[in-house]
């Protein structure tokens, strides 16, 4: 039995497997397969100050190793989180985290400060790159000054945890990690999906309803791991690493790339209990290599 | 419950060139948590470019021999490798998965006070979901009709065991067996009168079903298809517009009464 505890700034995780925004739900959609509480921290649905009906059908595509989505942030606002799910998921037992996202800093603000006043909501993840919606997300994740403008006007709003996840979409994503941590962010995650298009051939169109959409999955694991490796080396807060994460020895790699925590997204479409599993896998994985704690590990690859 | 659950392949049946029946032993637990209408999620395994799992209905929940059926419709890589199944081999599925058709209670409200007297319509691999509903009705007392249509006789898909079941009246686009046309030129539509229509099949054949019901002012639900990724309501990619706004098939259907859908018709 290794130690899996690992800290993301002051929130503490009993084990680094987290699940991916977008793709978990609530969690309860999966209470039928893992025990919550043995997951170190659920990321819920993407949260927005208004309610938004998401883009039109269809919304994915399935591609090599991996998929396209663009759901568009389909949310029925902060408010309904607060009084109808939060209810519901304050009482898992493990980190219940929300993902915020707008379309403008005010936006943003709000909406984590009315997640800032549940009492056990320890942390918001900042979605500042979201490929899918024209109004929001990635607009201010793909700049420097985009992406400080929203987390310096959060953080005046919000004194939890508070993690900005990072788009891949942008050629220095370096710069974003440091322009965010500079504003006061606790910790960076990343990374949010890669824009990508598929083409319907018989139909001469393009298979999304809004055309383009956010590629996930094993697919996307090296793009992933590198920006993670190169970000954990240039900040100085804790980085959560997650893109294409399938497997204990993918987890493993993403910690050595120097990410304290990892989510796991996709892959819960293709074993609703992958989470559990490679947390477990995890514990086995470090007494396998005589390792006492996970901390032993992260951050190792040269 | 829903579960993850690995059955055995007892039986690969061909059923004409581009369909099989797939006979999976499973549990009396798992058995009993299955509901007509009600789905599958099936792993892939071996299909180069098959990432996500597949949606497949519950055609049948053999009690006498212990088994779960899917009926598969190979239209592409997905399928096709389903298609390569043997005897021995093990299917991984989650399950099950969505509403499933109305329960007796719902047909009785539906038939106003009358003996229910439920119309089950089907077309092409459509008639996957149906063939369970209708045995479940059967030993329920409840007498299904089926009214089933494909191009041409070759591409009926359980026949007869379907008229093992029930009263089926079948239509076909070429005339080849039953009456030449669509289902909804069956003459058993204009000579009586069903209490409630439960139809699966291609889009346009259930927009058209949907029509006459309406028009006809008797109960009916369909069951969509839309692509799923996760089947279990995380995703949000399998919506479909409602008079309650997008909502998930996989979760809040399949089946949904039409005056849910905002279908023009
Ligand atoms: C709730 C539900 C129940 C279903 N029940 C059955 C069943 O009992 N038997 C059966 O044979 N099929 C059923 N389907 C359809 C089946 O899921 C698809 O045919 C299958 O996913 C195609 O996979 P593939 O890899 O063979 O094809 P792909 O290579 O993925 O695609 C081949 C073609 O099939 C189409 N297709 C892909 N996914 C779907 C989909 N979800 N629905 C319709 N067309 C699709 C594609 O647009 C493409 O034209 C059901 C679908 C749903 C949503
Ligand atoms: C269907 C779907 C919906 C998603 N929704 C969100 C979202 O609302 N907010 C967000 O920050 N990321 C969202 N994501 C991105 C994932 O959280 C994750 O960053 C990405 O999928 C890469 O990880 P993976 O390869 O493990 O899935 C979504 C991804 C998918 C596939
Ligand atoms: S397929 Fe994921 S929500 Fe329906």
């Amino acid at each position: 039995m290794a130690d899996l505890t690992t800290n993301i700034g002051a929130l503490r995780l009993k084990n680094p497997v987290m699940t991916a925004s977008g793709t978990f739900g609530y969690g309860i959609e999966f209470s039928d397969f893992v025990r919550l509480e043995d997951i170190g921290g659920i990321i819920v649905k993407g949260t927005t100050l208004h309610p938004r009906q998401g883009n039109d059908y269809p919304r994915m595509a399935e591609t090599a190793g991996g998929m396209l989505n663009c759901v568009g942030l389909q949310n029925k606002g902060v408010d309904y989180f607060c009084e109808k799910i939060y209810p519901e998921v304050c009482g898992i037992g493990t980190n219940v985290i929300v993902n915020v996202s707008g379309s403008s800093p005010e936006d943003y603000a709000e909406c984590a400060a009315r997640i800032g006043a549940l009492e056990r909501i320890p942390a918001i993840e900042l979605n500042i790159s979201c490929p899918n919606v024209k109004d929001g997300g990635m607009a201010f994740g793909v700049t420097c000054e985009g992406a400080a403008s929203v987390v310096k006007a959060v953080r005046k709003a919000y004194n939890k945890t508070l993690i900005v996840k990072l788009s891949p979409n942008v050629t220095d994503i370096v710069s974003i990690a440091k322009a965010v941590e500079a504003e006061g962010a606790d910790a960076v995650s990343l990374i949010n999906t890669l824009m990508g298009t598929a083409i319907d051939i018989e139909k001469r169109r393009r298979m999304l309803s809004i055309g383009t959409g956010g590629l996930s999955g094993p697919c996307v694991k090296p793009v992933a791991l590198r920006m993670v490796w190169q970000v954990a080396h240039a900040v100085d807060i804790p980085v959560v690493g997650l893109g294409g994460i399938s497997t204990t020895e993918d987890a493993v790699e993403f910690l050595m790339a120097g990410a304290c925590a990892v989510e796991i997204g996709t892959a819960n479409f293709i074993d609703p209990a992958v989470t559990v599993k490679v947390a477990k896998g995890l514990d086995a994985w470090l007494d396998a290599h005589s390792c006492k704690s996970v901390g032993e590990i992260i951050g190792v690859a040269e | 419950m829903k579960s993850v659950a690995d059955l055995r392949v007892n039986a690969v049946e061909r059923k004409g060139d581009k369909a099989v029946l797939l006979r999976l032993a499973a549990s009396a637990e798992l058995r009993s948590e299955c509901r007509p209408g009600q789905f599958v999620q099936v792993r892939v395994d071996g299909a180069k470019d098959t990432f996500l799992r597949r949606p497949i209905s519950i055609h049948h929940v053999d009690e006498e021999r212990g088994e779960i059926w899917l009926l598969v419709q190979m239209v592409g890589e997905g399928t096709r490798q389903l298609g390569c199944l043997k005897e021995g081999d093990t299917l991984n599925l989650v399950m099950p998965l969505g509403n499933g058709f109305s329960d007796v209670e719902t047909l009785r409200q539906k038939a106003g006070g009358k003996e229910p007297r439920p119309l089950l319509v089907g077309g092409g691999v459509g008639v996957a979901p149906l063939y369970y509903y209708g045995a479940w009705l059967k030993r329920r007392g409840i007498e299904p009709t089926f009214l089933l249509g494909a191009r041409s006789k070759t591409l009926l898909l359980q026949l007869e065991e379907f008229e093992a079941l029930g009263r089926v009246c079948v239509t076909t686009e070429d005339g080849s067996y039953g009456e030449r046309g669509f289902v909804t030129q069956h003459s058993v539509l204009a000579g009586e009168r069903f209490t409630s229509i439960h139809v699966c099949g291609p889009g346009p054949m259930m927009k058209a079903v949907a029509r006459y019901a309406k028009t006809e002012g008797i109960a009916c639900e369909v069951s969509l298809e839309n692509m799923m990724a996760c089947g279990l309501g995380a995703c949000l990619c399998c919506v479909e517009k409602t008079v309650k706004g997008n909502v998930c098939v996989c979760t809040e259907g399949p089946v949904f009464d039409i005056n849910e859908l905002t279908w023009q018709i």
